[in-house]
């Protein structure tokens, strides 16, 4: 896994304590509506999302940035690199 | 016999354009809304629908509307919800001593689980106090839960002023609004508060239908864990005709509030002007006089000498429906603490009685009203051993004292 810090996100999605498979629904969801090279900051505190994310990102061409962490959630960041 | 029912507080009956609403959803309409085909698509619709008009009664976004089963659930899940979300930063939460069971034993259920809990008292009209509020927070507080009325007193709580408070502490307030949502104004942004509860039956809507507003940005921990139901905040496959039915009421009771109010209030002005008449009962509550502090259904007294539960036996033989206090202690013939939240004595809350009316009841029902509930307290009162010689000291201040 990749640790980044200060990452400056353009939108983010903050989905703590919200049930899985949310983390993918808002991602798609989110994606969606940025300008390629945007960056998307995900916040949730689902253990799942440590592989879904990044694998989401390989599957869709999108491309991870890395995680950092907080108290009590992962912080996640996407760059849309494909439109 | 006349049937007068006077129990709105308990529940409503469904309002029939409610019903037709949700007639194809239990018919033709039976998708589960996560489905990716028609039927699912139009379940999900419906749903959607729902909330914006739920949304629109209490002013909020439509994403800020969480369906549940009851106003209980709503209850529930706010308090746990909030706590467990915020505990890192302190484990102190505020209720009053007026509350619903369902925040009274999410409270308690707190407690045991390493949470340190204030009841905040109430003054003799049911309302508590700012400045108690304030004297109350501690740096560990998260959490107040206050409601916004009460349905045995049907005092309206100053939730406008609490979250002021709450505000400037930087504390969430959550308020359970099932009383008064849909029978009076409420407007979430107006009143400042993070959470509200609500229920559907309370306004001609159907029972198993609830809501929860959660303040948008706020993060809550689910009370019922499963799938993506309601973004991911509360799983179940949804109960679609309910979450319909409540949508419809909502929408009813936007267009209807300001008749509906001014119906009850006026039928319940008659019913507390008659009974005040009758010697050593007195009102519970806030006076009426001053509408933004009283449910305008809610008449509520307590009668000297006698009980509730027999004011309410000789009541139904006659077809009328009303209450003693809130159904849970009224089932355990348990002295409110609500009543006694408020320095009635333990025997005179046992005397406790609330009428509250809806858009059914007419002049007639009043008039019928006015005529038997004076000699259903005679008639008691001759039976009472409490009542030996109580009218030779002459007629009783019409208040209690506490």
């Amino acid at each position: 896994m990749k640790f980044v810090h200060d990452v400056k996100a353009d939108v983010t999605a903050d989905i703590v304590y919200m049930m899985c498979p949310m983390h993918l629904l808002k991602l798609d969801e989110m994606i969606k509506g940025l300008e390629k090279g945007q960056v998307l900051e995900i916040l949730t505190d689902y253990d799942g999302a440590l592989e879904d994310i990044p694998q989401w990102c390989k599957r869709t061409g999108n491309e991870f940035i890395g995680m950092d962490e907080d108290e009590d959630y992962y912080k996640f960041y996407v760059r849309k690199t494909v439109q | 016999m006349r049937k007068c029912y006077f129990d709105h507080v308990a529940t409503n009956p469904l309002h029939p354009d409610v019903l037709d609403a949700m007639m194809p959803y239990f018919k033709e309409e039976f998708g589960n809304p996560l489905s990716i085909y028609e039927l699912g698509i139009n379940a999900r619709n419906a749903i959607e629908n729902a909330r914006t008009s739920v949304a629109s009664l209490i002013n909020a976004k439509p994403s800020t509307i969480v369906f549940t089963a009851s106003g209980a659930e709503a209850n529930n899940f706010a308090i746990r919800g909030i706590a467990l979300a915020k505990q890192n930063q302190g484990k102190h939460v505020i209720v009053s001593k007026v509350e619903h069971h369902s925040v009274l034993n999410s409270a308690r259920f707190l407690e045991k689980n390493g949470f340190a809990v204030t009841y905040l008292p109430v003054d003799r009209y049911g309302l508590v106090d700012l400045d108690v509020v304030k004297d109350s927070i501690t740096k560990e507080t998260i959490l107040i839960s206050i409601t916004h009325a009460s349905s045995e007193i049907g005092s309206i709580e100053p939730i406008k002023e609490i979250a002021a408070i709450a505000k400037e502490k930087n504390i969430i307030l959550h308020s359970d609004a099932v009383a008064t949502t849909g029978n009076i104004p409420v407007d979430v942004t107006e009143l400042g508060v993070d959470l509200l509860s609500m229920a559907a039956h309370q306004f001609y809507g159907p029972k198993g239908a609830g809501a929860l507003y959660v303040r948008e940005g706020l993060r809550i921990v689910p009370l019922i864990y499963g799938g993506i139901q309601e973004g991911g905040r509360r799983a179940g496959t949804e109960n679609v005709p309910a979450i319909v039915g409540m949508g419809k009421a909502a929408e009813l009771a936007k267009n209807e509030m300001g008749k509906r109010m001014e119906h009850c209030r006026r039928l319940r002005d008659r019913i507390i002007e008659s009974v005040l008449k009758i010697p050593n009962v007195y009102l519970t509550g806030h006076p009426a006089d001053d509408l933004n502090k009283r449910l305008p259904h809610h008449a509520s007294f307590v009668v000297e000498f006698i009980e509730g539960e027999a004011m309410l036996l000789m009541l139904s033989m006659r077809g009328i429906y009303a209450a003693s206090g809130s159904a849970c202690s009224s089932k355990a013939l348990k002295s409110s603490p609500v009543l006694l939240s408020l320095g009635i004595s333990s025997a005179l809350a046992q005397g406790s009685i609330v009428f509250s009316l809806g858009m059914g009841n007419t002049d007639e029902d009043v008039d019928y009203f006015i005529n038997e509930f004076p000699q259903i307290i005679n008639k008691l009162r001759e039976m009472s051993p409490f009542a030996k010689g109580w009218d030779e000291a002459g007629e009783g201040e019409k208040c209690y004292t506490g």
